[in-house]
């Protein structure tokens, strides 16, 4: 394999791994402030037939981006009042969303699979983009593939550096201490759930408006919860998380790679291992207990009244 | 404005009554929906709820399709009922049923129906409970998340189906299609009433509603698990050991979905092929929440859920509006029932502005 | 047998009434009940793709009949349980020409078939019949073939891209048929295949896309049924070829051609045979010459003599001159399959499931 490859492969797998990247970011500051969204999928999808929807009829993509990231929060609103506001089950309620999200998209999307979408373009910044190497590798990519690692560099700086991220980790370590501190626990953790909806809406924006770019019904395709899969394979880390969906990306496009240089191994089998690498790599970081306990919110799923604490 | 305050004891009225609560808000907000889609609500109403179970041959569709449901989300229970997250079913019931399917392919010329069947589902449940092993060993061992080890099996399980049928096992008379030979009389299970599609496999479905409900009221270990479910301390401290309700939860929903997977393929299904579950095992976790984790609410849930399947269709081809109508209604009706819950817990009170800030 | 029609006839009497009565509808029967015809589809219809082609034929029997008929379809039906309980409804609310339109819908088409003998069942791409089940499929290959001229006449860098779902026999021969046809061009072509081992995902879709493209195919097409991968030509600067659907709304620089499926025909025809009342079984396998297979216009780049080319096969496709696989057939080792001056038969290419020369890599087996 030439240089040439593996830098297409490398650009490749940025490319699949933005998605994953949006929507893990979000879910982790939502799990960090102690409440798990497992309506990832769902959120995401409807991200996407907003997005698209908004840039089909006005052509306007930064409207379009920014329709699907408010798509998500809301989907994420629902999410927040049935189990923050009523406290219900969380891993129920995420599950639900998801049921319904793929629905609600399929729904009101009839109308929009036949359209034809001049989606975001790469930028090929002038210059930079045909210096040799690197300018592929790291200046031609679209807008919003700089805005997933920007969202990274921000939320690493909000939850480690800031007071509110402090706060944040506060609340989901032990609710009723930050409680106690004076700290408005449900109204934190509403804040952080929309966070999480508009970036799953982010990454669906993504998919339908510069990825594919198209609107089909369940076209995430099981994407929201692999980005479920990195939090925890992350450990709850923002850097292992850019780490993990780049890996998971990279796996996928790589098994591509080697089914069309021609190996003698069932497809199937290629095509089961970003999920097999995912659990080997869930085993890998999880064996030390200490690890994952160190890292999860110690209050992570569970409902959280200040009447009843 | 309105507040939740605590109820000193679980409201036992509303554990029964939230529930019809949430049906009606679905069907309330359902009839707006087609208002403003522009159906006569009462036509489509009827199109979705009534029409599709007129008949016995309806009747015993709903039967069948919420069968597998049922028991699926009973094996869930067990788990669920000790914050055991299985949701990767699905993947279990397809495990399962390559397993019965395998040996199906492999003894149907030379073994009676007596002795076929019972291995098949003997075959099934074994499928979906080592399916299940793998999140309860890497949960207990390396303390794996079971909810995501459980779900990526479902592609994983899902792939090797596939392998299967365009491979080994695809049929050398199938003209390369991806399915496996079509199973011989004495491998399928025979029909309860005739003129429908109504197996023998309800009736597991029946006994093991029983079983669950004898399990649940009686056993210690059902009790044990409760307890670690709502408080890990209390059990450790009971002397029951976390890593063994791990297990056993696991267990319970492989075994479960492995038996609903033999049933599939043993019953209408009549063969090996893609797919075999059109997502049983997801809807089967709606089911078990629905259905209180508790057996008769499961079966009343399977049978509600079952509808709103068959719903969808038929509002299709009366009404011809889209397939997607029945996720939109299932995810309304579990939103509305984990809303409508608070009541068990908590009261509704109406508290004036003043004391509001006086409280905060 | 006649008691449980009677049974049944009277089970739908019944409902109807039923219906009749809760909603106040007066009976609306006239004096010639309308033929009901109901198509069952294996997923949304969409704009294109295997099932949008099929409600193509929807609307053109709607359209030719008018009032003389009443359609009904159900989409996104799963194979397996599900298609046996809506062909059945189909039949016992009256219909009496149904259309199953996927593979899997076969056996328990078959099984509905037995119990409603009045009721015509028509299936795609199967090859079970009953006195009143026929089936009827398209030579997909024969598109192929000229679609690979087509490409092959176009490539620059010798390599062709094939972004395929399942390796059965249908896709397989597609695969086989396109490289035939690129290689009558030029026999230094080779052609890289990517499973994706889905008929449907558009990201997966898209990354096998850019995989061949990376691996150096400048021509691309597809045995999936988005949108994804012409698109994704489109945006590299790239060939595709579409499949099923004329894709040029998609890719309008990058679509040389469209393999495309014309079910219309056929659907008027079997419609009018079940109002004649003449409708018999049949195994139909329609390809250039019965007008069920196409390829869409040229796209302007290509040039007046690759346009004649194909327009020339295209003739000796439909006049039987031309066979895709007309001997000598080589396979991927070299080892001759058909021999010189015989073609292929018809149930030896059913059950395609090894690669021509010419295809890299090997075929999972």
């Amino acid at each position: 394999m030439d240089t040439n490859t593996l830098i297409l492969m490398l650009v490749a797998t940025v490319a699949a791994a933005i998605p994953l990247i949006f929507a893990a970011l979000g879910e982790l500051v939502v799990e960090k402030s102690g409440v798990l969204n497992l309506g990832v999928e769902g959120m995401m999808i409807v991200g996407a037939l907003f997005a698209f929807i908004v840039a089909a009829e006005t052509g306007q993509l930064w409207l379009a981006t920014l329709v699907g990231a408010l798509a998500g929060a809301t989907m994420a609103l629902i999410f927040g009042f049935i189990t923050l506001s009523l406290m219900a089950n969380q891993v129920a309620t995420g599950l639900a969303l998801t049921i319904f999200g793929v629905g609600l998209s399929a729904f009101i999307g009839q109308g929009y699979t036949s359209v034809a979408l001049d989606g975001i373009k790469n930028l090929d910044i002038p210059v930079l983009s045909s210096l040799p190497v690197v300018g592929k590798l790291l200046f031609s990519y679209n807008i919003l593939v700089y805005l997933a690692f920007a969202a990274f560099i921000a939320v690493t700086w909000f939850l480690y550096k800031t007071r509110a991220g402090l706060i944040l980790r506060a609340v989901g370590e032990s609710p009723s201490s930050a409680h106690a501190l004076g700290y408005r626990v449900i109204r934190i953790r509403y804040l952080a759930v929309l966070f999480g909806g508009a970036m799953a809406g982010l990454a669906g924006a993504y998919l339908s408006l510069a990825y594919t770019p198209l609107w089909a019904e369940g076209m995430t395709a099981g994407r929201g919860w692999i980005a479920l899969a990195l939090v925890v394979f992350a450990t709850w880390r923002p850097g292992r998380v850019l780490i993990g969906a780049l890996l998971f990306g990279g796996v996928t496009i790589a098994q591509f790679h080697v089914q069309g240089l021609g190996v003698e191994i069932p497809s199937q089998f290629l095509s089961m291992l970003p999920y097999l690498a995912t659990i080997i790599v869930l085993v890998l970081i999880s064996r030390d207990a200490g690890v994952i306990r160190l890292n999860a919110p110690a209050s992570l799923g569970q409902p959280w009244h200040n009447e009843l604490h | 404005m309105l507040r939740l305050e605590p109820r000193s004891a679980p409201s036992n009225l509303m554990v029964y009554l939230s529930p019809l609560l949430a049906m009606i808000l679905m069907l309330v907000v359902g009839m707006i929906v087609f208002t403003i889609l522009g159906q006569p609500p009462f036509k489509a109403f009827h199109a979705f709820f009534i029409e599709p179970i007129n008949d016995w041959y309806g009747f015993g569709e709903l039967l069948i399709k919420a069968s597998p449901l049922a028991l699926i989300a009973l094996g869930l229970a067990v788990g669920f009922r000790a914050n055991v997250w299985n949701i990767g079913a699905e993947g279990q019931l397809t495990m399962g049923a390559i397993a019965a399917g395998g040996v199906t392919l492999w003894l149907q010329d030379s073994t009676s129906a007596w002795i076929l069947l019972p291995l098949m589902f003997i075959a099934g449940a074994i499928g979906g409970m080592l399916w299940a092993s793998i999140p309860a060993f890497l949960r207990t061992r390396f303390n794996t998340s079971e909810i995501l080890v459980s779900l990526m099996l479902v592609y994983v399980a899902n792939l090797i189906l596939s392998w299967l049928i365009h491979g080994p096992w695809r049929d050398p008379d199938g003209y390369g299609f991806p399915q496996s030979k079509m199973f011989e009389a004495n491998a399928l299970l025979p029909i309860l009433i005739e003129g429908t599609r109504v197996h023998a496999g309800v009736l597991l479905t029946l006994v093991a509603l029983v079983l669950a409900a004898v399990f649940f009221r009686w056993s210690l270990t059902a009790f044990q698990m409760r307890v670690a479910g709502l408080a890990p301390k209390a059990a450790l401290y009971a002397g029951f050991k976390q890593r063994k309700t791990v297990w056993f939860g696991l267990l319970a929903g492989g075994a479960a979905a492995g038996l609903a997977g033999t049933a599939e393929i043993a019953g209408p299904i009549g063969q090996l092929l893609m797919p075999i579950s059109p997502g049983y095992g997801f809807a089967a976790i709606i089911v078990a929440f629905v259905g209180r984790l508790h057996p008769v609410g499961i079966a009343l849930a399977s049978l509600l859920m079952a509808l709103l399947y068959l719903g969808g269709e038929s509002a299709q081809m009366q009404l011809g509006l889209p397939a997607a109508v029945s996720g939109v209604f299932q995810g309304m009706l579990l939103f509305f029932l984990l809303a409508t819950d608070v009541l068990i817990q908590f009261r509704v009170r109406w508290i004036s502005k003043t004391s509001t800030e006086a409280a905060s | 047998m006649k008691k449980t029609l009677f049974a049944q006839r009277f089970k739908t009497l019944a409902s109807s009434l039923l219906l009749a009565s809760t909603l106040g509808l007066a009976g609306t029967a006239a004096a010639e009940d309308p033929l009901k015809v109901g198509f069952i589809y294996v997923s949304p219809i969409g704009d294109a793709g295997w099932t949008y082609q099929h409600d193509l034929g929807r609307k053109a029997i709607e359209e030719k009949f008018g009032d003389k008929i009443q359609v009904k379809y159900v989409e996104s039906v799963p194979e397996g349980a599900e298609a046996e309980r809506v062909t059945r409804e189909m039949a016992s609310s009256g219909s009496k020409l149904i259309f199953g339109t996927s593979f899997g819908f076969m056996n328990p088409m078959l099984k509905v078939a037995k119990t409603f003998p009045d009721t015509h069942f028509e299936h795609a791409t199967g090859y079970k019949t009953e006195a009143n089940l026929g089936n009827y499929n398209a030579r997909f290959y024969e598109g192929r073939y000229l679609s690979g001229i087509v490409a092959g006449s176009m490539t620059k860098t010798k390599t062709l891209g094939y972004v395929a779902a399942f390796p059965i026999p249908e896709v397989v021969m597609g695969i086989n048929a396109f490289t035939r046809g690129a290689q009558s061009v030029n026999p230094d072509i080779k052609v890289k295949v990517i499973w994706v081992n889905s008929w449907f995902d558009p990201g997966r879709e898209r990354e096998a896309a850019v995989t061949l493209m990376d691996q150096d195919a400048d021509v691309i097409t597809h045995h999936t049924d988005s949108t994804a991968v012409v698109i994704a030509a489109e945006e590299k600067g790239k060939y595709a070829i579409a499949y099923h659907s004329d894709m040029s709304k998609y890719g309008p620089k990058a679509q040389l051609t469209a393999v495309t499926h014309h079910w219309e025909k056929f659907y008027i025809d079997q419609v009018q045979q079940a109002l004649d009342k003449t409708w018999k079984p049949t195994s139909i396998w329609g390809g250039v010459k019965e007008g069920m297979i196409d390829i869409a216009p040229l796209n302007a780049v290509v040039p007046k003599e690759v346009a004649e080319k194909v327009e020339k096969a295209k003739a000796a496709l439909a006049d039987g001159s031309l066979h895709p696989f007309a001997g000598p057939v080589l396979d991927q080792d070299g080892k001759e399959t058909v021999a010189a001056g015989s073609n292929m038969t018809d149930e030896v290419l059913l059950k395609m499931d090894y690669y021509v020369k010419g295809v890299d890599g090997k075929l999972p087996k």
